[in-house]
């Protein structure tokens, strides 16, 4: 493979596709509301309408505003539907030479579309992800072959240094910072991790974008051991996710068939193969040494940092873990130029962020900003408020490490300092919103319920810990604790918070804590004097 | 276990040394060289052929990638993914992540426990249904959200999951079908 | 091999570099509470007993490597309270009763309660039924009494080289197994060497046939087998 050869498949991609392409949403969603179906029909539609030569059906990725799905577009007419049944689907053909449409219209200049800025997921409901040509069609590994040829590893890592990416995961650790140090650290083998195990509840950002665009996220991981010196990578999945572990597949099979996976990458020396492993049900692996020892075939026990990975990881060798989302950012940084990235965002979290709108909201789904709107935008802006006349109470990041913001402190900008300062975090970017009906008392309790079950159990604070939490909270839920009940409670948190060994532990009172800091009144209610 | 209506949850028990799930079990573990890391994945394998681990397949698991009984039994049930008992021949598992918690998924929890007559993570006494929850399925969009017999379904209310399981309750189990 | 120059409650001591804060404590006289630690065996910095305050920040001490210019407290206010928490955490999750306990006297999650001053459980007792496995010729495990430190685990797999021990399920279910959680009796791969008896800390591994207050482990003995077996070569 060489770059003419890449030029030559997306020349030829761009020659066999038809006039007008029907855009079906295929990711879970969609997929689970008959989407597959409606796929059939519409093709079927074109065939009896004698249009095959004009209009092809392709199955793309995901468009993001999966509330409303099932979604169709008709690429470039750029109209929407929403709301799709197999049974629009002649209609939908029909209506591209301007019959009546059946399906509900839906409006691409809504500010749900018009706001986002695309980066991560600038394919997503545009290609089809199960073809690497669609994919090297809209300008895929072109980076790779750029940072191969054109750049060394050194000058690779400088360009994610000045861009200012930050970890997507959750903690935000400076990506260029942190491929710096595993390239500098010592070790005879080094590996690439891509840490897919999106554990935190009502977040799916990671999931949609390995369905809709694995190969953004292979580019990603490959750049990034040509800058490391890495040869093997591993793409860790949640079981949870068999649709995106499938597409993942295929995309790895497809890659390594074009030799832009293996051996001699492009005819250099780069040399790297990417396995997946399918984790089996465990919050905790989320966490990189707990992943790592996952990796190992091990209990996804954490282990005490230092050492970090970046100087001992899987085998002891340096490993370089990054999320879904840093990954996907890679080919555009290295495409665009740091100082394009870099200008996105603010002064301290530069670029973009996906978030998952759900919960009491109107337009639940996938959103990517630039980093620094604030939650009032974002959640009435782009979410588009409660639903049914209700009023958005509060709004939870960051799922059970992270915190709840109510809603008198929404004009609060979404970066990663910003949100630890209101006692939340960033986490990965899941973002639950809540209304007049949800009890915060109750919540904190579903989210301690998740971290005791979820609890590795190898130390004691957390093991024990969030138990006892977790008891206090149900004696408060039923009317039966004291005052005292509330400091016990106050002093198990900070106790777990500050005691405990991997940071699933440290954050699990963060719910409970906010919870006590915005909504005391909540709880006051609940406790007998 | 000798007529044709044993339950499929008690498959494993008739499992001969000539079985072709153990042959499939077995490329599985030689393709990944017998290396002991590879543990999770061959769990995964033995789980998908068999339904559940037994302790003749975890200790088989065991001796091929020389790993010792007590660290395979300890990762099989670190696991929430892997069970150690059989399933039923139906199964219905509920998401419990926060969206589907806030449109409302205790309530299907609570049809689905009506529907079945058993509680999350059991099995009924006869093997046919089993129902679980799920810590998020990552289908926020369409909450609450539940997968009856591997299929995801979305926006589902109570009364439709119960009128669901119901009528699958009522159908002649695949077994008996096939007699 | 380079020295390091550090602070312990305020006093200036060297240590050796790739030393842990707990063997430099040690060396300089100080002593830190400690539970899952055994000398002889690797470090897992599970029980955050020892943990010190490290400039500020929290750090377990048997894992946490010695740096130039550390300032380390290891005995405030508000460590002690949180080592009283975590030792009461312990006691309200089994069942502890050191009245009928065979370890009684011997036992180091006893001593700890005592010298943290720890005299009352102000937490529920989650009291969960734990067997009592005596299905092995000469020695016993009562799981009431297990507070999972692991020290058998890696006795076993580390001094003995056999791996008989590990841990099932996880959070609070978590349990000390036997082989395919088989009785210990029936677990094939026990060699009957009685090395995870000597690293028990309480009396959850005992002798069977003692009583009360008679089971005394020679935890030490751990740290001489190693030792000396690294002399030999």
């Amino acid at each position: 493979m060489d770059l003419h050869e890449l030029q030559q498949i997306a020349r030829r991609e761009r020659e066999r596709r038809r006039r007008i392409r029907i855009h079906c949403c295929t990711s879970l969603g969609c997929h689970a509301s008959n989407a597959i179906e409606i796929k059939r029909r519409l093709e079927e539609a074109v065939i009896a309408a004698g249009l095959e030569g004009e209009i092809e059906v392709a199955g793309v990725g995901c468009m993001g505003f999966c509330g409303h799905g099932p979604m169709v577009e008709i690429d470039p007419e750029n109209i929407l539907y929403e709301y799709v049944s197999p049974d629009d689907a002649p209609s939908i053909v029909a209506s591209i030479h301007g019959g009546a449409c059946t399906a509900g219209r839906g409006d691409k200049n809504h500010p749900f579309f018009a706001r986002q800025y695309p980066i991560v997921r600038k394919n997503g409901g545009k290609i089809d992800p199960e073809r690497i040509e669609e994919y090297i069609a809209a300008g895929g590994y072109r980076s790779l072959y750029r940072a191969i040829n054109e750049m060394t590893p050194a000058e690779v890592i400088d360009e994610i240094t000045r861009s200012g990416l930050r970890g997507r995961g959750g903690a935000g650790y400076p990506t260029g910072l942190k491929w710096a140090t595993v390239a500098k650290s010592r070790g005879d083998r080094r590996f690439v991790v891509c840490n897919g195990d999106e554990g935190d509840p009502g977040a799916f950002m990671d999931r949609s974008v390995l369905e809709s665009d694995p190969h953004l996220v292979l580019e990603g991981m490959s750049i990034a051991a040509y800058a490391v010196g890495a040869d093997q990578g591993y793409v860790y999945v949640r079981g949870e996710y068999p649709l995106a572990i499938e597409r993942l597949q295929k995309a790895i099979n497809q890659a390594k068939k074009h030799s832009l996976l293996g051996s001699q990458i492009f005819d250099s020396a780069l040399d790297f193969r990417v396995d997946i492993r399918v984790g089996a049900g465990a919050f905790v692996c989320g966490e990189e040494t707990a992943l790592i020892a996952s990796i190992e075939g091990g209990r996804g026990q954490p282990r005490p940092r230092p050492p970090y990975p970046a100087e001992s990881g899987l085998w002891g060798k340096p490993t370089l873990i990054n999320n879904v989302e840093t990954f996907a950012n890679i080919a555009s940084i290295i495409e665009r130029g740091s100082a394009w990235y870099s200008g996105i965002g603010t002064e301290s979290s530069r670029g973009t962020k996906v978030f998952a709108l759900t919960g009491k909201i109107c337009n639940t789904g996938l959103v990517e900003v630039p980093m620094g709107m604030t939650l009032r935008e974002i959640v009435e802006g782009l979410g588009g408020g409660a639903p049914d006349g209700g009023t958005v109470k509060a709004v939870q990041t960051g799922g059970p490490s992270g915190g709840c913001i109510p809603a008198s402190l929404f004009d609060t900008p979404v970066d990663y300092e910003s949100l630890a300062k209101v006692g939340s975090i960033m986490g990965s970017g899941g973002m639950v919103v809540m209304d007049e009906a949800t009890n915060m008392v109750e919540l904190a309790k579903f989210y301690m319920e998740f971290c005791m079950d979820e609890s590795c159990g190898k130390c004691i604070p957390c093991r024990v810990g969030t138990v006892q939490i977790y008891r206090l909270l149900e004696k408060i839920t039923a009317g039966e604790a004291t005052p005292a009940d509330v400091d016990q409670l106050r002093a198990l948190c900070q106790l777990v918070r500050d005691t405990s060994l991997c940071g699933l532990g440290q954050s699990a009172p963060n719910p409970v804590i906010s919870t006590l800091k915005y909504f005391p009144e909540e709880y006051d209610a609940l406790i007998k004097p | 276990m000798e007529t044709s209506s044993v339950s499929p949850h008690m498959r494993d028990t008739s499992a001969s040394i000539n079985d072709n799930r153990l042959k499939i079990l077995e490329a599985t573990m030689k393709r990944n060289q017998y290396r002991p890391d590879a543990l999770i994945e061959v769990l995964h394998k033995a789980q998908e052929l068999f339904g559940f681990l037994s302790p003749t397949l975890l200790i088989s698991v065991a001796r091929s990638l020389h790993l010792p009984p007590s660290r395979v039994y300890g990762v099989a049930t670190f696991y929430h993914f892997f069970s150690l008992a059989p399933q039923g021949e139906h199964t219905c598992t509920i998401c419990l992540g926060t969206a589907c918690y806030v449109r409302g998924a205790n309530n299907l929890m609570v049809a689905a426990e009506g529907a079945i007559g058993v509680s999350a993570g059991k099995t009924t006494a006869d093997g046919t249904f089993s129902l679980a929850s799920a810590r998020c399925l990552g289908a926020c969009g369409i909450a609450p959200a539940v997968i009856v017999d591997g299929v995801v379904a979305g926006n589902v209310t109570p009364r439709d999951l119960s009128a669901r399981l119901v009528a699958l309750l009522a159908s002649p189990s695949k077994d008996e079908s096939r007699t | 091999m380079a020295a390091k120059t550090l602070k312990i409650n305020g006093t200036m001591i060297s240590a050796r570099e790739g030393e842990s804060i707990l063997e430099a404590a040690r060396d300089s006289g100080v002593s830190i509470p400690t539970l899952c630690h055994l000398d002889g065996l690797s470090d897992v910095g599970a029980c955050r007993l020892c943990i010190v305050d490290v400039g500020g920040r929290l750090r377990p001490a048997c894992t946490t490597a010695v740096a130039e210019g550390m300032d380390i407290q290891t005995n405030t206010e508000q460590l002690r309270a949180y080592r009283r928490q975590i030792v009461e955490l312990l006691f309200a999750e089994r069942g502890h009763v050191c009245a009928v306990c065979v370890a009684s006297g011997h036992c180091e999650l006893q001593n700890l309660a005592v010298s943290l001053g720890m005299d009352h459980v102000r937490y529920d007792y989650l009291a969960p039924t734990c067997t009592v496995d005596i299905s092995h010729q000469r020695f016993g495990i009562d799981h009431n009494r297990c507070v999972l430190c692991t020290r058998c685990v890696r006795a076993c797999d580390e001094v003995e080289g056999v791996h008989t021990w590990d841990i099932s399920g996880r959070g609070t279910s978590a349990r000390i197994i036997s082989d395919l959680n088989q009785p210990w009796g029936d677990a094939e791969s026990c060699t009957s060497c009685g090395k995870c008896l000597l690293a028990c800390p309480t009396g959850a591994l005992f002798q069977r046939g003692s009583t009360v207050a008679e089971m005394e482990h020679a935890s030490g003995r751990i740290a001489v087998i190693v030792e000396s077996r690294r002399v030999r070569g």
